[in-house]
């Protein structure tokens, strides 16, 4: 079982220091079914993690585990090496996690602007018992962030969510989460819903969040995606860690051998298309 | 699913120059595309009225239009809070009728004075709205069917409230003044105009600091449609109602309300959270949002102007009795906004459709009440207009999203 995790590399190669946030031992279970044991992770600044596994090896566990929503059973997390407490949302937010989840959150009644802004908008003063917006900086902020992330399909911030494409909404949910000036960002299959031009356009964004020196961990069942950004794709198998690979020097077939745990017996001849 | 998301650059690309109607349009704001729809239902409901009887735009009868929509307007403004929120109040009727009889015992056979009968009244708006908030947030009760509830308890407490006789006379006090007090034909025009310069003022500073961030405005066309269109039609109703009686208070404490409420639905976090949880609550929540605290406050809000309009309503029929705030008062009161473009499902809609719409039934009414319609065709023709509304809403709607 632990043959394959001779593969996995040692922890934070690509900067050389210590990793942003690493995880040890965590483990999660729902009553009788484990859906992470003893999982090692870590991810460092200006690096792209890829998560992937098949449905129900414990990725979106993982990802909750760290974002505070469904803290872990067991495991000790460390934050530019020094322990840190992932309780709650809260805790993970004030280290600085961000979480762009799979449905996005998003009001589609409310433009771009209030979007990104919702439960953190900009104040132009307080008369007595009404906190009144600023709109015109809500805006100023808005289409810098978006301009400098490369998000250029936008007709205008003042579009109602509702009107726009899956690939916008999901850029504005990403912007969202940057907001907050996170250091490590967590998307939860960003690519899902797209088509093929629009993922061209978010592993571009995704791309720039890692040139901006953010740490990214990226959720994806489609692994051509995920050769194309992450630098670091890590397998989890059965709520266990399976592999880590450095994207480079590893293929499709690995990956995929490693989801399926066809390369635990004795290499499979073929692999399953997923 | 749309592919050809054209590049046009992220900046404001809305900063067009050159006029041409669509762009004017286009450059106006949230819900003002579906206001100048509703005026443009108004101008051909007028017209037809008109033609069938040339007393229907005289002076004096749009006066009257006034005064018999003030009570209705406001009841809407809360109801178009509510449905902001998505939910809905069936209880506004029945506790405009309830706060009224409760001002009117309070003052008539308990001799208060008038003015605390009035604030005991809205203070019993409150409370019922609060209980409802409470039952629909901690019990997760849908709004439908506590207000449904409230419909009939509330009705029937105000006929425990106004005892044997069933009926409470107002006399001349500032109960009833609140309704037959008309402004000094000077004073009308100096609240008409200074209004308009303000709104002028608000509108160009709004535009002068966006360009001072370096933002796009819209044409200036759009924002010059949008002044000339408010100054003539505030222009046009002081000229009006100065040819009667003059400005009347209720119609001015009427607009000071929408003035406060679209203030506080469009400028402030707290307005901008109502249209959030209306949405997507579940969004609102993850962003911090105190969701209860927005519901409890807009219920509360919601039943309180039901009790204002009930004051207004009871103001003008010099009277309180069995009848106040049932019949046709509830769904008046809800049909308005949604004729004027508020939608029935949360999250879209503006404080000011609440006038319009009860312009709109407002006029249906009284025009057939000129030609001596009975109710019988009455309620099938504001019915249809209803349906026609709602229908023509729903079908624009499609075809935005579609082509967005």
């Amino acid at each position: 079982m632990d043959q394959s995790q001779s593969t996995a590399q040692p922890s934070g190669t690509d900067s050389g220091s210590q990793p942003l946030l690493a995880l040890k031992g965590f483990t999660k279970s729902f009553g009788p079914v484990a859906a992470l044991t003893d999982v090692d992770f870590d991810v460092s600044r200006g690096e792209v993690v890829a998560l992937v596994g098949d449905n129900g090896a414990g990725k979106s566990t993982l990802i909750k585990a760290v974002s505070g929503a469904q803290p872990p059973d067991s495991g000790d997390a460390t934050w530019d090496g020094r322990p840190a407490r992932l309780r709650t949302p809260h805790d993970a937010t004030s280290l600085g996690i961000a979480t762009v989840y799979q449905d996005l959150a998003l009001a589609e009644n409310l433009d771009v602007v209030a979007n990104l802004f919702l439960g953190q908008e900009e104040i132009a003063g307080t008369i007595p018992g009404v906190t009144v917006l600023d709109e015109t900086a809500m805006e100023k902020k808005a289409v810098e962030l978006l301009s400098s992330l490369g998000v250029t399909t936008l007709r205008s911030v003042r579009t109602e969510v509702a009107m726009l494409s899956g690939g916008q909404r999901q850029a504005v949910a990403i912007a969202r989460s940057l907001l907050g000036d996170p250091e490590l960002v967590m998307l939860d299959e960003p690519t899902a819903a797209l088509g093929i031009v629009q993922t061209a356009q978010i592993l571009k964004l995704i791309k720039r969040l890692r040139d901006r020196g953010l740490g990214v961990i990226v959720i994806s069942h489609n692994l051509a995606n995920v050769f194309e950004v992450a630098d670091r794709i890590v397998v989890l198998r059965l709520g266990r860690l399976a592999a880590t690979f450095e994207a480079e020097d590893t293929s499709r077939e690995r990956i995929v051998a490693s989801i399926t745990g066809a390369d635990e017996q004795e290499r499979a001849t073929e692999d399953t298309q997923l | 699913m749309s592919e050809p998301d054209t590049t046009i650059g992220t900046a404001p690309a809305e900063t067009v120059e050159g006029f041409s109607v669509r762009r004017a349009l286009s450059a106006l704001g949230r819900g003002d595309l579906a206001s100048v729809r509703v005026l443009l239902g108004i101008a051909v409901i007028w017209t037809i009225f008109q033609i069938a009887n040339d007393r229907f735009l005289s002076a004096v009868n749009l006066s009257n239009l006034t005064l018999q929509i003030a009570a209705i307007a406001t009841i809407s403004i809360g109801v178009v809070l509510v449905l902001l929120l998505g939910e809905i109040d069936l209880s506004v009727g029945a506790v405009s009728g309830l706060a009224a009889g409760a001002m009117a015992v309070l003052s008539v056979q308990q001799g208060w004075p008038p003015a605390l009968a009035i604030v005991a009244a809205l203070g019993v708006g409150a409370a019922i709205g609060l209980f409802n908030g409470f039952i629909v947030t901690q019990f997760g009760v849908p709004s439908f069917v506590v207000t449904l509830a409230g419909l009939l308890a509330w009705q029937g407490a105000l006929l425990w409230v106004l005892g044997d006789t069933g009926s409470v006379n107002l006399p001349p006090s500032i109960i009833t003044d609140l309704t037959s007090t008309f402004f000094d034909p000077a004073i009308g025009w100096a609240l008409g105009i200074g209004g308009v310069v303000i709104f002028a003022g608000v509108e160009i500073h709004a535009r002068r600091r966006r360009q001072a961030a370096g933002l796009g405005v819209s044409a200036i066309a759009g924002t010059a449609l949008k002044l000339g269109l408010v100054a003539a039609a505030v222009i046009a109703a002081v000229a009006i109602l100065n040819a009667d009686r003059g400005v009347p208070l209720a119609g001015l404490i009427v607009v000071a309300l929408l003035v406060l409420f679209t203030f506080i639905t469009e400028r402030t976090r707290y307005g901008r959270h109502i249209f959030a949880v209306g949405g997507n609550v579940e969004a609102a929540r993850r962003a911090g949002i105190n969701v209860t605290r927005i519901k409890l406050s807009v219920f509360t809000m919601a039943s309180m102007l039901a009790a204002a309009g009930g004051i207004l309503a009871a103001s003008r029929l010099l009277a309180v009795n069995q009848q106040s705030g049932s019949g046709d008062v509830l769904l008046l009161a809800i049909a308005g906004p949604v004729i004027a473009g508020t939608s029935l499902f949360g999250g879209r809609g503006y404080i000011w459709s609440a006038l319009l719409g009860a312009v709109v039934i407002g006029s249906i009414s009284n025009g057939m009440d000129l030609l001596a319609l009975d109710s019988d065709v009455k309620f099938m023709i504001t019915g249809a207009v209803l349906l026609g509304a709602v229908t023509i809403d729903a079908v624009t709607r499609r075809r935005r999203e579609q082509s967005g």
